[in-house]
């Protein structure tokens, strides 16, 4: 088949949900660091990634979602690459997966002096419950207006 | 030995603190006292996993002799492993826990500090990812150690005989020998000497604000990164390898 441009990889990368949190595609969580596609030699296509964390249990999941996403559009040769510098922070969260999160309930990372602000109803006047939450990314707060439990992604 | 042996031997000693730190804290799985403990001690040993694994997988592809992150972990002998003697102590009670932690970690920042300047990329480019958790886990279990240090008279008592036990196996961690010198030489890896002045530094400053007493200078254990290690390791690695001992090749 005739070589695809890095931008088709990129629109059909834009549909690859992050597992953990499937409101965010990992182009909105900022992980995937490159796309290149060698015409030379048979259209191959190597698309390089970042982990999260270390540990991050969705990284395996993440690259077979690559592979199979991939693999539906007709692409016969995909390379995954893990790049681990820079190292990913929640920096590279882009600002509309930081929109997306605030619509799905989960508060967006904000520098560690500034007040976290309610998903629900954006006030200021919040606590954290646990420093630890459902996954390594997140931690469990409150909001002590509206009073409602909410997911903060951490800011790493 | 060899400059490619040398750096094969160093990312082993990396993956193996990371690994048998990990499994230890894997079996406090469910046991911890509160909640918030309990999602912090499973998302540190994830962290520390991940490193392992990403040790684990450069050090084959620098042996170069086809074998895999799970060989290294699960096909390895004790006396093969190369972790500090003061990662693999029990985990006694909470306090005991969240001592042996502290002094590990307190070197390990720095150690991974370092580490960011290596020659080596790869292994710069892991430890510029792992300082990033290893910061937020000592921020955690500083604060803990503070609170027990100076909390009530049981929990300061209790704490205090933590440090005074665990204190014998930090020796370990600055004491150069032919790889570490190897590591610094070569591939500007850590000075363990002005680590273990920063380190000192670190300990004390909690320590104090901590209300406990610094242990006396004493005899240091040692041995463990040339993989002599204490008598409870092996039934730490009986239990960690035991799947793959029995079920050679048993995969998810």
């Amino acid at each position: 088949m005739a070589a695809v441009s890095r931008e088709q990889i990129y629109e059909w990368l834009a549909d690859v949900p992050d597992p953990e949190i499937p409101v965010l595609s990992i182009l909105d969580l900022g992980i995937v660091r490159d796309v290149s596609v060698d015409v030379s030699v048979d259209g191959g296509v190597t698309v390089s990634l970042s982990p999260t964390y270390s540990g991050c249990p969705a990284t395996e999941v993440i690259e077979s979602s690559v592979l199979a996403a991939l693999e539906k559009k007709g692409i016969e040769s995909i390379a995954i690459k893990r790049v681990l510098s820079p190292p990913w922070t929640t920096d590279w969260i882009s600002d509309e997966g930081r929109e997306k999160l605030r619509d799905y309930g989960i508060a967006p990372p904000v520098q560690a002096n500034r007040s976290v602000a309610c998903p629900q109803c954006e006030s200021l006047h919040t606590e954290r419950i646990s420093e630890f939450g459902s996954t390594p990314c997140k931690a469990a707060w409150r909001c002590r207006d509206c009073l409602e439990p909410f997911d903060y992604f951490k800011c790493l | 030995m060899s400059r490619n042996e040398a750096v094969i031997a160093y990312v082993l000693r990396l993956a193996d603190n990371a690994l048998i730190l990990a499994q230890r804290m894997i079996e406090l799985v469910t046991a911890k006292p509160e909640l918030e403990e309990e999602l912090a001690n499973a998302n540190f040993a994830l962290d520390f996993i991940g490193q392992a694994r990403m040790l684990y997988s450069y050090a084959a592809e620098l042996e170069g002799a086809g074998r895999s992150e799970d060989d290294f972990a699960f096909m390895r002998d004790g006396n093969e492993f190369r972790n500090l003697l003061l990662i693999e102590q029990p985990n006694g009670h909470f306090g005991d826990s969240i001592v042996r932690q502290y002094l590990f970690e307190a070197f390990y920042v720095h150690q991974l500090d370092a580490l960011t300047q290596c020659k080596d990329q790869r292994i710069a480019e892991i430890a510029a990812r792992a300082i990033k958790e290893v910061r937020y886990h000592l921020r955690h279990i500083s604060h803990w150690l503070i609170r027990l240090g100076d909390g009530t008279d049981e929990s300061h008592q209790r704490v205090q005989a933590s440090l005074d036990e665990l204190w014998r196996f930090t020796g370990e961690m600055f004491v150069s020998d032919e790889v570490d010198v190897a590591i610094r030489d070569n591939l500007a890896g850590p000075d363990l000497e002005a680590i273990a002045v920063l380190w000192k530094r670190d300990v004390e400053d909690v320590i104090a604000e901590a209300t406990l007493q610094l242990p006396e200078d004493q005899w240091m254990a040692r041995g463990g990164k040339q993989g002599q290690h204490s008598e409870h390791f092996g039934f730490l690695i009986a239990e960690m390898q035991f799947l793959q001992r029995s079920y050679a090749g048993a995969s998810w």
